[in-house]
């Protein structure tokens, strides 16, 4: 029988240690970091995060301090973005808000993103009955009007925040579940799968190492799109009387506040939308980034 | 050396809306150790179905599957992991058998680990190293994706993670379909050199007549999954006696330009694979058919070591025969 000759042997001598230098963690931030608008997102939300954190230094008034008699105050030295209808500083309300809203939208997105990824995953890598009966009930809880959960869910659990989150997050669950399963649904088929069952993977490992890093990617863009939804759910929850309760300084309640007065008084508005239009900006733009990263196939 | 893998009376049958698809149906085979089996038949006729129904990626209908004469049909869940190991598949396409999210290392070192018998060290760097000195991928690619190397180098990979388990069986699920011809080559020249090396056993799946006679000891002709013929591999290209392996034979195109060969075209249709009747699978499409053919078919040794499932084999194939008797 023919030896097989085909095969060269590179001439070069490369050590071990060359080879394992370029790790897969380090590639990622490269390919993260050679993205701009994903910097710029990324920069931005953690300014955002700062501001939000350090709101007590920045801030000249407290969020709560009412000077009825300055009310609707215009912009001026002494209040940057004027006052709302309690003659509040709006630029100290908006920086403290952030600490509220930005808690809300990201951990009830992270919250539904992660419970939406477990069942998913569950429903579309074992399929058959299992995949059915999931699939049913997400129907279901589909067919319910998404508020009406939320707020039957918030009634429940009471006015705390821990639970404000959860009924914020348990209408997200199931559009992340669906959208997953139906990519793993495409996934579950591909032959690697069946090599990776063939070397003795077991289940649970398939999923984590296999199917979820194939199909997860509509997921992080759904999630970053999301965050922007979730602020602005968390005010409608609080302009039902449930959730963050006023006078505490959340933006979607602001933007509610400001609502009666947009005709005369813009600036109450104002504020608020450009914080969260910039939060959602920012963390799309990250995402996108972020999903280009985590894919191999992105670099050339 | 003696039956390394056996199958009796094998069936894999898949529950459809229309009914239950036979793919593979009473199917008998033997794997002597060290040897290469090469089953061929047209698309669809149920070779990777049996190919993966014997390395237990389907669990089989009915029958039996013999590993060194031990029963291993129905394996337990402690069970089966040994069993993988020992036996192993190489798939066709190789675009779609590698993790796109997997370096080259990755690939080879998920079996290393998983089998136990290495732990993350110096050890486990130095067999994923010559585990693909083996297969013969350059050091340099170690770190590369799937999407960076070419197809020959994505197969090499794919039988890299095959042999990373030591395994005694390998079932390769036409393994060089996907590729170019002059790969093509130099894969199968890498399994046969592997072969002769660690005294592998190959079951090699194909539809590609001029490959499975370069690389096969015996040829079993599949045909809507059943068995039609076996037989060593020299004399099934000589001697074809089912009538379906001697259309096969008689489409390899001929080189010969001052004796072409008559090709034997075939008329009719598939039968459906879906509740077919008993009898000759073959029968709508045979030129030899009669009533008798109706009756289910038995596999019946006709010359030593050729074993043909028809029950006209003595009649239409008599100077052959005769021939062979003097």
């Amino acid at each position: 029988m023919k030896k097989n000759k085909d095969f060269v042997p590179s001439k070069k001598n490369i050590s071990d240690e060359e080879i394992k230098k370029q790790s897969q963690f380090k590639e990622f931030i490269k390919r993260l970091a050679g993205n701009k608008l994903a910097l710029f997102g990324g920069i931005v939300f953690l300014i955002l995060c700062l501001i939000a954190i350090f709101a007590d230094k920045i801030a000249m008034y407290d969020y709560l301090e009412v000077d009825i008699a300055n009310k609707y105050a215009p912009i001026s030295r002494e209040h940057l973005l004027g006052t709302d209808q309690y003659g509040r500083d709006i630029f100290s309300r908006v920086i403290y808000g952030g600490r509220w809203s930005l808690t809300l939208g990201l951990a009830s997105t992270v919250l539904s993103t992660f419970l939406g990824i477990i069942v998913g995953s569950i429903a579309g890598y074992f399929g058959g009955v299992v995949d059915n009966v999931i699939m049913r009930i997400i129907d279901i809880v589909q067919c319910l009007p998404g508020i009406l959960l939320t707020i039957c869910i918030a009634t429940v659990m009471g006015n705390t925040f821990g639970g404000t989150i959860f009924a914020m997050s348990f209408g997200g669950i199931w559009g992340t579940a669906r959208m997953l399963r139906g990519q793993i649904l495409t996934v579950r088929k591909q032959e690697y799968v069946e090599a990776a069952r063939a070397t003795n993977n077991s289940s649970p490992r398939i999923i984590l190492k296999y199917v979820l890093p194939n199909s997860i990617q509509p997921i992080i863009i759904n999630a970053c799109m999301g965050v922007g939804g979730a602020i602005m759910g968390a005010s409608s929850l609080s302009f039902l009387g449930l959730g963050v309760q006023p006078p505490l300084p959340e933006w979607g309640a602001m933007l509610n506040d400001a609502r009666s007065v947009m005709r005369y008084y813009p600036n109450v508005m104002i504020a608020p939308l450009i914080f969260i239009s910039l939060t959602v900006l920012a963390v799309s733009l990250f995402g996108d980034g972020l999903r280009d990263a985590l894919d191999p196939r992105q670099i050339d | 050396m003696g039956t390394l893998v056996e199958v009796r009376d094998l069936k894999k049958y898949f529950n459809t809306p229309r009914g239950q698809l036979h793919a593979v149906d009473n199917v008998n085979m033997k794997f002597e150790e060290g040897t290469t089996m090469g089953v061929v038949g047209e698309s669809g006729c149920g070779k990777s179905t049996l190919a993966r129904t014997i390395i237990h990626l389907h669990e089989p209908t009915k029958g039996q599957i013999l590993y060194q004469g031990q029963d291993v049909t129905y394996p337990t869940r402690k069970e089966l992991p040994a069993l993988r190991e020992k036996m192993q598949i190489i798939f066709q396409d190789p675009y779609m058998t590698l993790n796109p999210r997997y370096t080259v290392e990755d690939t080879l070192k998920e079996p290393l680990v998983l089998s136990g018998e290495y732990k993350a060290g110096h050890a486990l760097d130095k067999q994923i190293s010559k585990l693909m000195d083996m297969v013969g991928i350059s050091k340099r690619l170690r770190m590369a994706y799937p999407h960076e190397l070419s197809g020959g180098r994505r197969q090499r990979v794919g039988i890299g993670r095959s042999l990373a388990m030591n395994p005694k069986f390998i079932a390769c699920d036409e393994p060089v379909s996907a590729l170019d011809v002059s790969i093509q080559a130099q894969i199968i020249n890498l399994l046969m050199d592997l072969q002769e090396e660690y005294k592998l056993t190959y079951m090699f799946v194909t539809h590609d007549m001029s490959v499975v006679r370069h690389i096969s000891h015996n040829i079993s002709v599949m045909y809507l999954g059943q068995l039609v013929e076996t037989s060593p591999s020299k004399e099934l290209f000589d001697k074809p006696l089912h009538p379906y392996t001697k259309a096969l034979i008689s489409a390899i195109p001929s080189t010969d330009i001052d004796h072409p060969k008559k090709r034997i075209e075939l008329k009719g249709e598939l039968m459906s694979p879906v509740n077919p009747k008993p009898g000759c699978r073959f029968l709508p499409r045979c030129p030899y058919a009669t009533e008798a053919c109706r009756a289910p078919q038995q596999l019946e040794e006709v010359l030593p070591g050729h074993l043909v499932s028809c029950c006209r084999v003595k009649e239409i194939n008599k100077d052959l025969l005769q021939k062979e008797g003097e």
